[in-house]
């Protein structure tokens, strides 16, 4: 099975070299060319060395990466040299440098020989890299990080944490936990969190007289139009409200958001049951159908995470539906909203079981069953996913941890007050897609359902009949598995 | 005035399969098995790397495998292609293709011939033109597609800006991508921005080719330009044209990159590519998706046939 290893193949050496801004792009494009790289594939490359100049530019100079590691008590020392290839992290992540420090300091404490794999950047990207290296039964890597929508897909290829390591298990987050549990198994152990939160203007809520966020999607439809009508007269691309529409992973989230708050179901529950085509759901539906053009711009059915937070970060929308990472981006200094974005919980709908929701997004750490070092591997994942390691990772790379004690410490609340304010967002409404009940057909799930529902969004179908489309498509592939 | 002269009669097409006829000695027959044998490692690795694969998607996609699982493969008939032909994104796929495939190339080559009339001339600059035209092109498709997503922004994009503040074309912007109308016309036209170029070139060469008397000989009968265009010029283009859109009839029938970035995998532009990636990888769905992937082939084989079909009725 071919791999991917940066120090051997010569493809693998250019990257690593462009990405480290070792070599210019005349040199990329001269050697690409000779491997016989075709166009789109340097310039991919090129790009990547772009932005990781730029990442690197970003992390605060003066303090080491993983300056504030502090080595969690009771490790094993007597893993003498055991390989451990870890991959956890794209290539040209910025949180590289605190992994590979990370890394370091576990080699030191025992005695293993631990290695940062990159892998690609896109989630989709890493899950066919993951599927065509566990297919093949590859021994190449040993842990690997696992987005939170793929336990049920890898289930097959890892190995059940729970007689190890189930004490560090009852430390997490109990939602996460659940989700990584595939039938009894724990296939993952959670490393960092995510969930879907609504960024505002808090100055321009002040300027119109609105002394706190929406509660419902009601006000803020009502807040969001005032502040765009009052707004526009200036900046005829400012808009009430942008988050994500289109076509992808990223519009599951939200539409599910919708529909959980509106007290319409999780899609499909953990028992099996469908729950997307009912009243509460299609009223959550045609509501966001209501923003498209009028507090949302036309094109938010084409917006990803990237595009929503360019309309915002800039100062050309009133709110915004994104991840936590969206924030640090708007307080950069050199932004215009520094101090002037407020976060909370996202709206919740109206009527019976209406619920503030958040869904859940956030990386677990799997070990795979084809490994020849699975305690040393065990022992890897135990290290990563320790009280001591997440609050560093907080404290430097500003990740949500799993960990609820994490949120609670002086030093997290002190240098990343924002994030310790989350917690109640991963205690409390949080919701996490149904990718454990769908297993591996779970790609499948999402697609049928937000194909649909950007349908929907774009005017070419409605709410009522996709979402018996929806519930069709949904029961033919639960019936596959069994329900 | 012209005078039809007797031919001379044509010499007997030659045999099937041999250029020439060549008496049967023992010499050629060596001659022929030494060919032969040069040419296999060739012919091995044309197999390898473009046979075995085709004939594994075909294996595959009258199997329920799946893409990285453990699970036991087994053959199911052709349960995947009833499957596709009753799955409404599919048809959608193959609408958009074929819709796409005849819109793009049909613009394209209108324009390319245009272009290549244009550029056959003598002018002053004719050379920074040539060269500065090959630009579109040039740019690879993922980058020059991210590069009309911003200008095709509803609020940002230049597009909007110049129809409706500069010249009060349009009264307010419109989504150029979201909008499922104008969705499909959008991606053709970023597609005809970037192959008239190569279109336009290879026709140029077949425009090149044509020699300058024929044009002197017919001025002298009388021709005027019209005239001159549609019985000399076109006729001995064919050649070349059949050529660019061969290329460019299957390059677009492929099409993946260009409508992945504008629009992902959406469904008001999805694609016969797209969907069989869809399927095969994102849904894992290894046997449906290598049964969409063989339909692309057939639908391909198909259009080579005719095409050349239609090359080989001029070539006689």
């Amino acid at each position: 099975m071919p791999q991917y290893d940066s120090s051997s193949s010569p493809l693998g050496r250019l990257v690593a070299e462009s990405l480290t801004g070792q070599i210019s792009r005349r040199e990329i494009m001269r050697r690409g060319m000779a491997l016989g790289l075709s166009a789109p594939v340097i310039g991919m490359i090129i790009s990547a060395q772009t932005r990781n100049a730029m990442a690197q530019e970003a992390t605060p100079a003066g303090q080491e990466p993983g300056w504030s590691i502090v080595v969690p008590e009771g490790l094993r020392t007597d893993l003498n040299g055991a390989r451990v290839r870890a991959v956890i992290a794209p290539a040209a992540d910025p949180d590289r440098p605190w992994q590979e420090a990370a890394i370091r300091k576990f080699n030191e404490a025992t005695g293993a020989a631990a290695e940062f794999v990159p892998g690609e950047q896109s989630a989709t990207d890493r899950l066919a890299t993951y599927n065509q290296q566990l297919g093949a039964q590859s021994p190449d890597n040993d842990v690997y990080q696992i987005d939170i929508i793929w336990p049920g897909i890898v289930a097959q290829h890892a190995v059940d944490l729970s007689p190890a390591l189930s004490e560090l298990a009852t430390l997490h987050f109990p939602a996460l936990v659940e989700n990584n549990t595939v039938n009894g198994a724990l296939v993952g152990m959670p490393w960092y969190t995510d969930a879907g939160l609504l960024y505002y203007r808090s100055d321009l809520l002040e300027e119109y007289g609105f002394e706190n966020p929406p509660e419902t999607w009601a006000e803020l439809e009502e807040q969001a139009q005032a502040i765009q009508d009052g707004e526009s007269a200036d900046n005829s691309s400012f808009r009430g409200f942008v988050w994500q529409g289109n076509a992808y992973e990223g519009l599951t989230c939200d539409a599910l958001e919708w529909q959980f708050s509106n007290g319409g179901g999780r899609i499909i529950e953990p028992d099996g049951t469908i729950t997307v085509n009912n009243p509460q759901a299609i009223a959550a539906f045609e509501r966001a159908r209501g923003w498209v053009g009028t507090i949302s711009p036309e094109d938010v059915t084409t917006f990803d995470e990237p595009l929503s937070l360019n309309a915002f970060a800039p100062g050309n929308a009133a709110f915004m539906r994104n991840w936590p990472y969206a924030y640090s981006v708007t307080q950069a200094p050199d932004s215009p909203l520094v101090g002037k974005v407020g976060v909370t919980q996202l709206p919740m709908g109206d009527g019976e079981g209406a619920t503030h929701a958040a869904t859940l997004g956030g990386w677990q750490l799997m070990v795979s069953k084809y490994s020849p070092n699975q305690e040393a591997a065990i022992e890897f994942v135990k290290y990563m996913c320790s009280p001591e390691l997440e609050k560093s990772f907080t404290i430097e790379r500003s990740h949500s941890p799993t960990i609820g004690s994490v949120y609670d410490d002086p030093e997290v609340v002190e240098t990343q007050e924002f994030l310790a304010r989350l917690k109640p967002v991963f205690e409390g409404g949080a919701v996490a897609r149904p990718s454990t009940v769908t297993a591996d057909l779970y790609n499948s799930a999402s697609i049928a359902y937000h194909t649909r529902v950007n349908q929907v969004l774009t005017g070419q179908t409605d709410a009522a009949a996709a979402a018996a489309e929806i519930e069709a498509e949904l029961q033919d592939i639960m019936s596959e598995l069994g329900y | 005035m012209t005078q039809r002269v007797a031919a001379a009669p044509l010499p007997q097409p030659a045999k099937r399969g041999r250029s020439v006829d060549l008496p049967q000695t023992g010499w050629v027959k060596a001659r022929e098995r030494l060919a032969w044998l040069l040419v296999a490692p060739s012919v091995l690795v044309v197999a390898l790397v473009a046979l075995y694969p085709l004939f594994q998607s075909v294996r595959l996609s009258f199997t329920n495998a799946r893409f990285g699982s453990a699970r036991p493969v087994q053959y199911v008939g052709v349960d995947n292609y009833v499957r596709l032909f009753n799955d409404n994104t599919f048809i959608s796929a193959l609408g958009h293709t074929v819709t796409f495939t005849v819109v793009s190339v049909a613009i394209e080559t209108v324009l390319g011939i245009v272009i290549a009339l244009i550029i056959n001339s003598n002018f002053t600059g004719r050379g920074v033109v040539r060269t500065s035209m090959l630009i579109p092109w040039a740019i690879p498709t993922v980058v020059s597609s991210q590069l009309w997503r911003f200008m095709y922004n509803q609020d940002n994009g230049v597009i909007n800006d110049v129809l409706v503040n500069r010249l009060g074309v349009l009264s307010s912007p419109v989504a150029w991508i979201a909008n499922a109308t104008t969705s499909l016309p959008a991606i053709i036209a970023v597609d005809v921005w970037k192959t008239t170029p190569f279109m336009a070139l290879l026709l140029l060469a077949g425009l090149q080719i044509i020699p300058g008397d024929v044009y002197e000989a017919s001025t002298i009968d009388g021709a005027n330009k019209w005239q001159q265009f549609w019985q000399i010029t076109l006729p001995l283009l064919k050649p070349a044209l059949l050529v660019a859109l061969i290329f460019r009839t299957l390059d677009a029938f492929r099409v993946f990159d260009v409508v992945f970035v504008l629009k992902g995998a959406a469904l008001d532009t999805i694609t016969l590519a797209i969907y069989a990636r869809q399927t095969m990888i994102d849904e894992q769905w290894l046997g449906r998706g290598s049964a969409a992937s063989v339909v692309i082939f057939l639908c391909i084989a198909l259009l080579v046939i005719v095409y050349s079909r239609l090359v080989r009725v001029e070539e006689t």
